[in-house]
């Protein structure tokens, strides 16, 4: 196939993860989404190293999955210590960083 | 030692005295700062008479010497100095002004003892002198005009001296400000003078003024009369006088020297000191003569009804400057010069013998309560009836021939200045009656009780210290009187003040006997040479007849005097109710205060409550800093709204800005 | 073959990526998401990365989506919960237009090589070999620092999560929360003089109210001359 292809799934991904964190209300259904995104931009960044033959892409992708795992697992500490507070686990309730 | 370094001296020796005493206000024990203060201006009185001496070893001609210090502020088109001038005439001033002042000075350390801001008191009244004397000997407009400022500002801190009675430290803010207005008019007109003359020393200015300005031209008559409204707010004339009668507000000695024989004799000063720009705007002149006019006769009139005796002696000085200001404004600078010294004997020593009478009554000041002390006051009676004498104008006391002097000027120009001539002599004639109308209330009568107890020894004293104008209850600490009154029969220095200052109410006169000697007109002549009344002269012949139709008027206002108080008791009361609208009229004093407060205050105060409502409050405050910070809120809240908190809506503001910026690009790169 | 291969991998991830986004039961999706890394972990391997599609199955879905499990297991929050009004209709929208763009980006930009089937294959490409010694020589730098940024975030993570000492009955969590912040602290808001609606509970009583909601009235009375 094509890496034209590629780029397409990959943009379909990304947008549907875009789209997933603008309506979805749960935290942990966002940073999902997030996580959905990032591999989004995995995918492109493959096919690329792939156009180019250089494993450059390839590398980024690593990086860019290490950085996923510190991300969830921030994201996810924060959502446990917000759950422990009896605070509600809703985005739109979380609103007081605000004025 | 030269004439102006006794000059500097004379100026040098009152501030030292004012320093010492203020720095060690805390350690002055007992009277010694009142010593101090006495010795400071006795070295100055002293310094004078070596200037005096000095001055008379050169020719007439050169008797003119300046002096600088140095110079602040010589440069193109400026000369500003630190310079006394010393001639006859700032001589004349001082020997007069340290002379005087120490007698006061004397006379103050008995009648300030037990006064919990006596060294307060010395170091202010040092600091007068020393002002005044700067004023005096300054040689250029600048050195006068902090000397102006100065002998203001020492008014101010003593007039309210006691500075817990809200009558005295209200009266001291009415002479401030009404200072101030003539200290305006004077700097403007320096101003002008010096816009024209480039110039701002005396000597420089008095000989170009010829060549400068257009004779009676606008400028010179503006700036002349703007030196009259300074002249005339500092001595206290119509219309500038109602600050002097507030200004009995302080201690006694304060009002003989400020209010009676120096600071409302700057005026004069002022104007026989720019004689030169006088004669050239005659308008001017004439203004002032008119004005000096008026206020004898309003003063007059007023002191007629006063009941507080020392008002009744403020007004009697406003009227005396009256014929000052009227003499030096038609030429007659000597008389005018003349006048001033002899009344500043006569007019000190009656307001010391009132401080005398004061302290008798315990403070109470009111005519109305006093009568009969003529035994229990035997001392301050005859120095009372010098004083009066001297004032009304009766031979052969010095009053008699300075008055007349200034009469027989006026009279000499005759034409239009023949009224100001007749109004003077109705002027003598009020001045014999209220002054012996005075005397006849406080010494003849049945003595009131003060005077009976006085008689057997023993000096009255209040219970309760009380405002002698209002009656409120005060006490004895600083801001308030002392404790202790004091009357001339007891304490020495205070005769000795008294004594000196009749004998020469008595014999002050006989240096200026018409046909004899005319020692004033010649020590001043030098001064005066560039005048054009320099060698006018009342013939000896016309200013004795001056004299005796002036004796003649002293006598009968006395005699009316006499038949109304002492001869037909009652009729006094009876005339007050006949002629009731007038006497309510001049017990009103003209109505001046209120009509000052009409024009003046109530504008200001409305326009100053206008400006804090409308300028302070909504132009400043809600225009400029209200609507500055609001619109920064008003922008920053617009801003803000972007801050929701919701987390999704910042994401999507994130994708759409993406997708933006994507657009951006792809858009440019097609 | 390939095709056959992509086209499957290619739907099963944007199927799995819609569940992700539309499943209601936050398990489910998780779920979904570990189908999406799978089937994304073969599009990779169709582009010849395996040690990337390795890493992937290994780490993204192995560790990470484990760690979800635990967390939604823990947490819960399987209530149905309607999204606010506006952004459920524009996001889709939004997402929509992300979409289209990025395609006429990626395919109308004038990239040459995106029609071709990539470029001549190396062997060895995309192995551990290769992609170690990248690490090591040329991308050491950054190789470094992500193993810093994976200890800070285990740091953190451990920082977070903690127990605090205490804090073991439901009053005192209420308490930490219920706790009355005096005056103009805290939040930005409270600092502008701006009250929001869903703070107007947790006031003291005595705590003055400036404003009101809106940010209009906020700067009127501002004006009021209460500096």
């Amino acid at each position: 196939m094509a890496i034209g292809w590629f780029l397409v799934v990959s943009a379909l991904i990304f947008s549907i993860g875009a789209g997933g964190v603008l309506v979805r209300r749960n935290p942990l259904v966002i940073l999902l989404c997030l996580e959905m995104m990032l591999n989004g931009a995995n995918l492109a960044l493959v096919a690329f190293s792939r156009m180019w033959g250089g494993e450059d892409g390839q590398v980024f992708a690593l990086i860019v999955m290490v950085v996923a795992a510190c991300e969830v697992t921030i994201g996810l500490g924060l959502v446990v210590a917000i759950y422990r507070r009896r605070l509600p686990i809703d985005v739109d309730e979380l609103n007081e960083l605000q004025g | 030692m030269s004439a102006t370094t006794a000059g500097w001296l004379v100026l040098l020796c009152p501030l030292l005295g004012c320093i010492v005493i203020a720095l060690g206000y805390r350690v002055w024990p007992g009277r010694s700062a009142g010593w101090i203060a006495t010795l400071a201006i006795a070295l100055s009185f002293v310094f004078s008479i070596i200037a005096f001496a000095k001055l008379l070893s050169f020719t007439p001609s050169h008797r003119e010497l300046t002096s600088t210090l140095w110079n602040y502020n010589v440069s193109a088109g400026v000369d500003a100095k630190l310079q006394i001038l010393v001639d006859p005439l700032s001589v004349f001033m001082i020997l007069v002004v340290s002379g005087v002042s120490t007698l006061i000075h004397l006379y103050s350390v008995t009648y300030m003892t037990g006064d919990h801001g006596s060294r307060r008191y010395f170091s202010y009244l040092n600091y007068f002198v020393f002002s005044m004397l700067l004023l005096i000997l300054a040689g250029n407009f600048l050195l006068l005009i902090v000397g102006w400022a100065f002998v203001g500002a020492a008014s101010y801190l003593l007039i309210s001296f006691w500075y817990r009675r809200t009558t005295a430290t209200r009266a001291g803010i009415k002479a401030f400000v009404i200072n101030v207005v003539g200290d305006v008019g004077l700097v403007i007109a320096t101003f002008i003078i010096f816009h024209h003359t480039h110039s701002v020393q005396f000597l420089a200015v008095f000989h170009r003024t010829p060549l400068v300005f257009a004779h009676n031209g606008s400028p010179i008559v503006i700036a002349c009369l703007l030196l009259l409204v300074g002249a005339f707010a500092k001595s206290a004339q119509v219309p500038l006088h109602t600050w002097l009668p507030d200004a009995m507000e302080g201690p006694t000695p304060v009002s003989a020297l400020i209010h009676a024989a120096t600071m409302v004799t700057a005026g004069v000063y002022l104007i026989a000191r720019m004689h030169v720009l006088f004669e050239w705007a005659p308008t001017a002149a004439d203004v002032g003569a008119i004005g000096g006019c008026l206020t004898l006769l309003i003063a007059g009139t007023v002191a007629l009804v006063m009941t507080d005796i020392k008002r009744v002696i403020a007004y009697s000085t406003m009227s005396q400057i009256g014929y000052m200001i009227m003499g030096v404004s038609l030429g007659a600078y000597s008389a005018g010069l003349f006048h001033l010294m002899t009344h500043a004997f006569f007019k000190a020593l009656l307001f010391m013998a009132a401080g005398s009478v004061i302290g008798a009554m315990a403070g109470e000041q009111s005519l109305d309560r006093m009568g009969g002390f003529r035994r229990a006051l035997p001392f301050t009676f005859i120095c009372f009836v010098v004083g009066g004498l001297a004032l009304s104008g009766m031979p052969p006391f010095s009053g008699w021939l300075s008055k007349d002097d200034i009469i027989g000027f006026a009279d000499h120009r005759g034409g239009a200045f023949l009224i100001l001539g007749i109004a003077g002599y109705v002027g003598a004639l009020l001045t014999g009656i209220y002054t012996f109308r005075m005397i006849f209330r406080t010494f003849f009568g049945d003595p009131v009780p003060e005077a009976l107890e006085l008689e057997h020894g023993h000096l009255a004293h209040a219970e309760v210290p009380r405002n002698p104008m209002t009656g409120e209850e005060e006490d004895t600490d600083v801001g308030f009187p002392g404790p202790e009154h004091f009357i001339a029969e007891r304490e020495w220095p205070m005769k000795i003040a008294m004594g000196t200052l009749a004998v020469l109410a008595v014999i002050g006169g006989l240096i200026q006997i018409p046909g004899v000697d005319d020692g004033v007109t010649k020590f001043l002549a030098p001064t005066f040479a560039n005048s054009k009344y320099a060698h006018v002269e009342v013939g000896a012949g016309p200013a004795w007849v001056g004299l005796v139709i002036g004796a003649l008027i002293a006598i009968a206002g006395i005699a009316m005097a006499f038949r109304i108080w002492i001869r037909q008791p009652g009729t006094a009361a009876r005339l007050r109710e006949r002629f009731g609208a007038v006497y309510t009229f001049l017990w009103h004093k003209w109505y001046f205060d209120e009509l000052i407060d009409f024009l003046i205050v109530r504008p200001t105060l409305w326009t100053g409550r206008l400006v804090d409502s409308v300028g302070e409050r909504s132009l400043i405050q809600g225009l400029f800093t209200g609507g500055t910070t609001g619109a920064v809120r008003a922008g920053s809240a617009a801003v803000r709204r972007a801050q929701t908190g919701f987390v999704r809506y910042y994401a999507a503001l994130m994708i759409v800005a993406l997708g933006g910026v994507a657009l951006y690009f792809l858009i440019s790169s097609s | 073959m390939s095709a056959v291969l992509f086209f499957i991998a290619a739907i099963g991830a944007i199927t799995a990526a819609i569940g992700v986004v539309t499943l209601r039961n936050p398990f489910y999706s998780v779920l979904a998401l570990a189908v999406h890394l799978v089937s994304l972990a073969a599009l990779f391997l169709l582009l010849r990365a395996e040690f990337v599609a390795a890493a992937q199955v290994i780490v993204y879905a192995g560790a990470m989506m484990v760690l979800y499990v635990f967390v939604v297991a823990y947490v819960g929050g399987a209530e149905p919960l309607a999204s606010g009004a506006v952004l459920r209709v524009l996001g889709p929208l939004f997402a929509l237009a992300l979409t289209i763009e990025l395609c006429i980006a990626m395919l109308g930009a004038g990239l040459k090589g995106v029609s071709s089937r990539g470029a001549p294959f190396i062997p060895g490409f995309g192995t551990p070999a290769h992609i170690g010694r990248l690490f090591l020589t040329a991308y050491l730098f950054p190789f470094e620092l992500a193993s810093i940024l994976l200890l800070v975030a285990a740091i953190g993570a451990v920082v977070l999560a903690r127990r605090r000492r205490g804090l073991d009955t439901d009053e005192q969590a209420q308490f930490q929360v219920r706790v009355p912040r005096p005056a103009y602290t805290g939040t930005m808001a409270e600092g502008a003089g701006v009250r929001s609606s869903a703070h107007e509970e947790q006031l003291t009583p005595d705590v003055q109210r400036v404003g009101t909601t809106s940010d209009e009235s906020a700067a009127a009375t501002g004006h009021q001359g209460g500096w």
